[in-house]
C-alpha cells in the first residue's frame, strides 16, 4: 500500500468517524429551523463528498464537525437560492446565512437531536415509520439497508420514508420538546420506536448476520443519547437496562455449531458480565423513581434470567409476577406467550396452556413464538398429535433456519 | 390479491432432495406449507422437477429450435412457485421470509396480473 492510499484511508475513516457520531446532530441543527429533514440530509451527504475529496489535500480540520457544518449550510443556501426563493422573505435562511460566518469558528452548537427523536416519533406519523425515519435521520442508515431490516422493498422504504419527510416539511409538525403534560406519551412512542430497531437486529441475528448484529447496536447507541438528552426518565433507563441485558447474551445464543441454544439453556459463562453490571445499575437507577413501566417490568424479568448465573436457578414465580404487572398495562400476544411460558415452568404447563388457550385464535394465526411455546407445553402433557401439529406450525413459521432446526428436533 | 412467490435453487439443493437424510428439507417445507394452509393465505403451487429435466423450445424464422434443460443458464434455478392471496407486499415479503428456500436459496415475490389475464380469457 502506497503512502498516498494509506492517507485515503486514513481520511475516510476520520470522515466515516464524524459521519457516525456527528450526523443526527447536524441533520438536527441543520433542520430545526426548516423542518426540512431531506434537504438537511442532502446538504450534509453533499458536504460529506467534499469532505472525501477535499480532507485527503488539505488535511482533516481541527474540528471536522464544524467544518461539515458550514459545508452542509452553504449548499443549503445555494440550494434556496437555486429555488429562486426571496431571500428576505425567509426568515430560515436569514438565520442560516447570519450563522454562516461564523459557523467557521464554531465549536459547540446545541444538541437538538432530542427534538429530532420526538419528530420522528411523532402521533401525526405513522408509527410504522418512527424507527425507519429515526434510523436514517438520527443515525444516517441508507433506505436499502433500512428496507432490508423491516422486510420491504427498497423502492417502497425510499417512498415511505421521502412521504414522511414531506409530511414533517409541510405539515407543520414542529420542532420541539413536547409539553409536560404531553411528555410521557410522546416519550414512549420514542422508546417503542428505539426498541423495534433493536427487536429486529435481534430477530435477524443468525450468528452470521453483520447486519442485524449493526442494528442491535444501533439501538443501543439511540438509547444512550436518549438518556443523555433526558437523565431522569425510569423508562429510558429500563429501556437501555433491557436491551444491554439482552445484548450481554450474544456469545451464548449460538452453539459453536450455529445452533440455537434457548435462553434457559445458555452457558451463562458466556455472557458479558460488564453488560449484565451496567444493565442492573441502569434499572437501580430507574426504580428510585418509584414509578415502574413496561420498559423496566421487561427489564426485570431479564434481570431475572440473568441472576440465574449468580445462583444457578431461575426464579421463575418473580416472573411470572413481573408479566402479571405488564398485563396489566396492557396484554399483547407476546407478553401473554410469555407469561404462559413462565407459569409453566412455575406452576405446570397446564396453567400456561389455559392462558394460551384463553388468546383469541386470529390474533395467533401467523405469530410463530405462540405456536413454539404451545407445542412446548402440549408435549410437557404428553398430548402428541396436537403437539406436533403445533411443532409444524412453529416450524412454518420461523424465519431463522436456526430456529428451525431446532424446533424439528424437538418435534421428532 | 395474489402473488407468486417463485423459488429459486441451488444444484446443491437439488441434490438434496433425491440424496438420503432428507428429513429436516421435507419436514421443514411441509410445516411450511401446513402454515400457509392454515393461515388461509395458500392458493396453490407445486414444486418442479429438477432442471436438467427441462427442455426449451424457440421458433424463429420459422426454424424450430430445441434446447435441453432450462431456458436461462443461471446456477439458481426455478425450483418451485406458491401462488398465495395476501393483503399486500409487506405481507408477502413477510411470508417469503419464512419460506425455507429463503435461507438456502432465494424466493422471488411477485404480483400476479389479473388484468392481463382477463384481457387474455376473456
Amino acid at each position: 500500500m502506497s503512502e498516498s492510499d494509506r492517507d485515503d484511508e486514513k481520511v475516510h475513516r476520520a470522515v466515516e468517524r464524524v459521519a457516525r457520531e456527528s450526523y443526527g446532530r447536524l441533520v438536527a441543527y441543520l433542520s430545526v429551523h426548516t423542518s426540512d429533514l431531506a434537504g438537511a440530509e442532502d446538504a450534509l451527504s453533499e458536504a460529506l463528498l467534499k469532505a472525501l475529496i477535499t480532507w485527503p489535500r488539505h488535511g482533516v480540520p481541527q474540528n471536522p464537525e464544524a467544518w461539515l457544518l458550514t459545508t452542509a449550510r452553504h449548499s443549503l443556501i445555494d440550494f434556496f437560492r437555486h429555488q429562486q426563493v426571496a431571500l428576505a422573505s425567509e426568515p430560515d435562511l436569514l438565520l442560516l446565512t447570519q450563522d454562516s460566518s461564523k459557523a467557521v469558528m464554531e465549536t459547540n452548537f446545541p444538541d437538538e437531536r432530542l427534538k429530532l427523536l420526538f419528530v420522528c416519533a411523532h402521533p401525526a406519523i405513522d408509527s410504522t415509520m418512527h424507527t425507519p425515519l429515526m434510523l436514517q435521520t438520527v443515525l444516517g442508515l441508507d433506505a436499502v439497508r433500512i428496507a432490508g431490516a423491516f422486510l420491504v422493498s427498497p423502492k417502497t422504504m425510499g417512498q415511505r420514508l421521502v412521504r414522511a419527510k414531506t409530511k414533517i416539511r409541510d405539515g407543520g409538525i414542529r420542532f420541539e420538546v413536547p409539553e409536560l403534560h404531553q411528555l410521557p406519551q410522546r416519550l414512549d412512542a420514542v422508546l417503542e420506536a428505539i426498541y423495534a430497531a433493536f427487536g429486529i437486529g435481534w430477530d435477524d441475528l443468525a450468528g452470521v448476520d453483520q447486519r442485524g448484529r449493526d442494528l442491535t447496536q444501533e439501538a443501543i447507541w439511540l438509547a444512550r443519547v436518549l438518556l443523555q438528552l433526558v437523565p431522569n426518565d425510569p423508562e429510558v433507563c429500563g429501556l437501555l437496562a433491557l436491551m444491554l441485558h439482552c445484548e450481554a447474551r450474544r456469545a451464548a445464543r449460538r452453539g459453536s455449531d450455529g445452533r440455537y441454544i434457548p435462553l434457559s439453556e445458555q452457558d451463562p459463562k458466556l455472557w458479558s458480565l460488564p453488560l449484565i453490571e451496567e444493565a442492573e445499575r441502569h434499572l437501580a437507577d430507574a426504580s428510585k423513581h418509584g414509578r415502574a413501566g413496561r420498559f423496566q417490568l421487561e427489564a426485570a424479568i431479564q434481570s431475572v434470567h440473568a441472576e440465574r448465573g449468580r445462583s444457578g436457578r431461575i426464579e421463575w414465580t418473580a416472573i411470572v409476577r413481573f408479566y402479571e404487572q405488564l398485563n396489566r398495562i396492557s396484554p399483547t400476544i407476546g407478553r401473554l406467550t410469555g407469561y404462559a411460558a413462565a407459569l409453566a415452568e412455575a406452576n405446570g404447563a397446564e396453567q400456561g396452556l389455559a392462558v394460551l388457550d384463553a388468546i383469541g385464535q386470529d390474533a395467533v394465526s401467523s405469530y410463530q413464538p405462540y405456536w413454539a411455546v404451545r407445542a412446548h407445553l402440549l408435549q410437557l402433557l404428553g398430548k402428541s398429535p396436537e403437539a406436533q401439529n403445533a411443532y409444524d406450525r412453529a416450524i412454518g413459521l420461523a424465519e431463522d433456519p436456526a430456529v428451525r432446526e431446532f424446533l424439528l428436533q424437538k418435534r421428532a | 390479491m395474489q402473488f407468486a412467490f417463485l423459488i429459486y435453487e441451488s444444484p446443491e439443493a437439488f441434490a438434496t432432495r433425491k440424496s438420503e437424510g432428507t428429513e429436516s428439507y421435507t419436514s421443514a417445507w411441509r410445516a411450511y406449507h401446513k402454515a400457509l394452509v392454515e393461515s388461509g393465505v395458500f392458493v396453490g403451487g407445486d414444486p418442479l422437477e429438477v432442471p436438467e429435466t427441462g427442455t426449451t423450445i424457440r421458433i424463429r424464422d420459422g426454424k424450430r429450435g430445441v434446447q435441453d434443460g432450462p431456458y436461462a443458464d443461471t446456477k439458481e434455478q426455478l425450483g418451485g412457485f406458491t401462488i398465495l392471496e395476501l393483503p399486500s407486499l409487506d405481507a408477502a415479503l413477510e411470508w417469503a421470509a419464512r419460506c425455507p428456500a429463503a435461507s438456502y436459496g432465494a424466493v422471488e415475490v411477485r404480483p400476479l396480473a389479473p388484468q392481463i389475464r382477463r384481457k387474455v380469457t376473456e
